[in-house]
């Protein structure tokens, strides 16, 4: 099957409002606002499958009917493009070529929450991005899909972007609320959870540019329409992979989830580069353990992935070739979770740096055998943290520990490491 | 001092938004255009338009990556170091630039042009590696494509180009 959200795509360039339209754009909200009721477009994510495309995939209609209906007072939807998870970059893509699916998906989910003002949080880096929605939102309200009495309906609601400067924890559901209020954007508590009590104490639902972006053609097509287009029958929809590292032709690409890993790595970016061989990889960020050699028929899923242990998270695939050293890869990613921690809580904070130098020991061929325990504890320690921050940067940590012990212990028998550097 | 043409634009900003606060970054980005930095005196003035503490507005300032509240050159290169641009040698290349700039990471060229920073990812993993100067991004580095870059993004700052 053809590409969903890419499929108004130019090439080289962004789509008009005029070309969206003519390719089907808007049929959806308009179809929503004549047709169904808020709880019918709820009930129809629900049943589509749709699960969240920032990382943790959680069921999108589910988390939308948390919000309770009856509560007085405004609620929020926020548009989350806080894209900083290293190796994603499918959200930058998508709103560069075609930001009105998410402008369209936007006005459909205020529809069925009953918000009637949203915000589009983007990065530092992505003005581009922002540019385009900015200009998407004014040609939106100028042709009455946006604003006041959408479409001649009784319903109303407008966007309004944010443009952040730059800090990986903003993208933290309830980090992002305090920064969006102008709060150092430390994580919150939770319980209680953003639906119930979230931006400025209101009902707050906070969903992935792509989540929303896949909505229109949810409610155009059905439900089981949308199940359909997976290669698997556990898994619904198509998905945004970023594939980078020591591929052929790194790229961005929609395919059907449940897409093999070695068929991604193998049409998509032409196989590996010249010289290399697949080692491991990065299933969906930096977060997530890794894939090896034994995963490359693992149909990429949410639940297939995470029964090899790991996480499809976002979709963001970094892949690494025979000559790589383990070790120095997850003290990359290690040292980027501690210089991004807020350090709002000890367990992160602290035990960050001390694990970045346990793995510069051991990478250095200082390390010892019960360097490699105390890593083994740090996995269960920073579970303790205060938000997902630090259990997330542990991922690497946890499947360098499952996968390459053998590499580690290299390492420190060696006292070097057995890798020759460029 | 802003000029009052400023001083009423981000005034405007501040009444629109739902707190006044909510405002507070783009107030800052909008002081540190006209500053270069986020100065002592841009933080007083951001903490006045805001209502806020200037211990208020210190503690945002210093959260966000790119407020620079230290001066800075007239650009600031960011070299991303995270993992897709690590697996493509952007890690010897920030290193690789400070020697050629004649600076260490973190310092400013003797001319004013250029600080020189690590970053986090910049959401431009398929174009690896990858580096921001002020609000340009340069895609498949190598350590002279990265030089030539940085040379004529000097002759923009020569030229009072952006």
């Amino acid at each position: 099957m053809g590409p969903l959200l890419f499929r108004h795509n130019r090439p080289g360039r962004v789509v008009t409002f005029g070309e969206y339209q003519e390719g089907g754009g808007f049929a959806a909200l308009t179809k929503a606002l004549q047709e169904y009721s808020p709880g019918q477009v709820q009930q129809t994510v629900i049943d589509s499958g749709l699960r969240g495309r920032g990382g943790a995939g959680f069921p999108t209609g589910r988390k939308w009917s948390f919000v309770p209906r009856d509560l007085p007072g405004p609620r929020w939807l926020i548009c989350n493009c806080d894209e900083m998870e290293p190796g994603t970059c499918k959200d930058r893509i998508l709103l560069e070529a075609n930001p009105y699916s998410l402008v369209e998906g936007m006005v459909l989910a205020c529809y069925a929450i009953g918000v009637r003002h949203a915000f589009i949080f983007i990065r530092r880096g992505y003005e581009q991005a922002a540019a385009n929605l900015q200009r998407a939102l004014a040609e939106a309200r100028e042709a009455g899909l946006l604003g006041s009495n959408i479409n001649g309906s009784d319903f109303s609601c407008d966007i309004e972007v944010h443009l952040s400067a730059g800090r990986y924890i903003c993208g933290e559901e309830t980090a992002l609320m305090n920064a969006l209020e102008g709060k150092r954007a430390n994580p919150r508590a939770k319980p209680p959870f953003p639906a119930v009590k979230g931006l400025w104490g209101g009902p707050t639902v906070v969903n992935n540019v792509e989540s929303l972006a896949n909505i229109p053609d949810i409610i155009l097509n059905g439900a089981d329409w949308f199940k359909s287009l997976a290669r698997i029958p556990a898994a619904a929809g198509t998905k945004l992979f970023s594939i980078s590292g020591h591929v052929q032709q790194p790229a961005c690409v929609e395919l059907p989830l449940g897409v093999p890993l070695g068929e991604l790595i193998d049409t998509a970016c032409g196989g590996m580069r010249s010289g290399s061989s697949f080692k491991s990889c990065l299933p969906g960020g930096a977060s997530t353990p890794y894939l090896t050699r034994e995963h490359w028929d693992l149909p990429l899923d949410f639940d297939t992935v995470a029964a090899a242990g790991s996480r499809l998270g976002t979709g963001g695939l970094v892949v690494f070739d025979q000559d790589t050293c383990m070790v120095r890869a997850t003290l990359n990613l290690v040292r980027f979770y501690a210089r991004e921690s807020c350090g709002w809580c000890t367990p992160c904070r602290e035990g960050l740096p001390y694990v970045v130098n346990m793995l510069q020991k051991i990478e250095a061929g200082e390390g010892s055998m019960e360097h490699i325990a105390i890593l083994q504890d740090h996995v269960k320690y920073l579970n303790y943290a205060f938000c997902a921050l630090a259990p997330g940067a542990m991922g690497p940590v946890e499947g360098l520990l499952r996968h390459f012990e053998g590499e580690l212990l290299e390492h420190v028998i060696g006292q070097k490491c057995p890798y020759k550097r460029a | 001092m802003i000029p009052k043409s400023l001083e009423s634009e981000l005034q405007a900003r501040v009444a629109h938004a739902i707190t006044p606060r909510e405002a507070a970054v783009d107030v800052m980005k909008a002081l540190q255009v006209h500053y270069g930095w986020l100065t002592d005196e841009a933080v007083a003035e951001a903490a006045e338009l805001l209502g806020l503490a200037t211990l208020q507005v210190e503690e945002l300032a210093t959260f966000y990556e790119m407020i620079y509240r230290r001066p800075v050159g007239k650009k600031v290169i960011h070299v991303c170091d995270s993992i897709a641009c690590w697996t493509l040698a952007g890690e010897t290349l920030l290193q690789q630039l400070a020697e050629r700039l004649g600076i260490n990471v973190g310092e400013t060229t003797a001319d004013g042009c250029f600080t020189l920073l690590p970053c986090c990812c910049l959401g431009n993993c398929t174009e690896a590696p990858t580096m921001m100067v002020g609000d340009n991004i340069y895609n498949r580095l190598t350590l002279q494509t990265a030089l030539v870059y940085i040379e004529g993004e000097r002759r923009l700052i020569e030229g009072g180009l952006r």
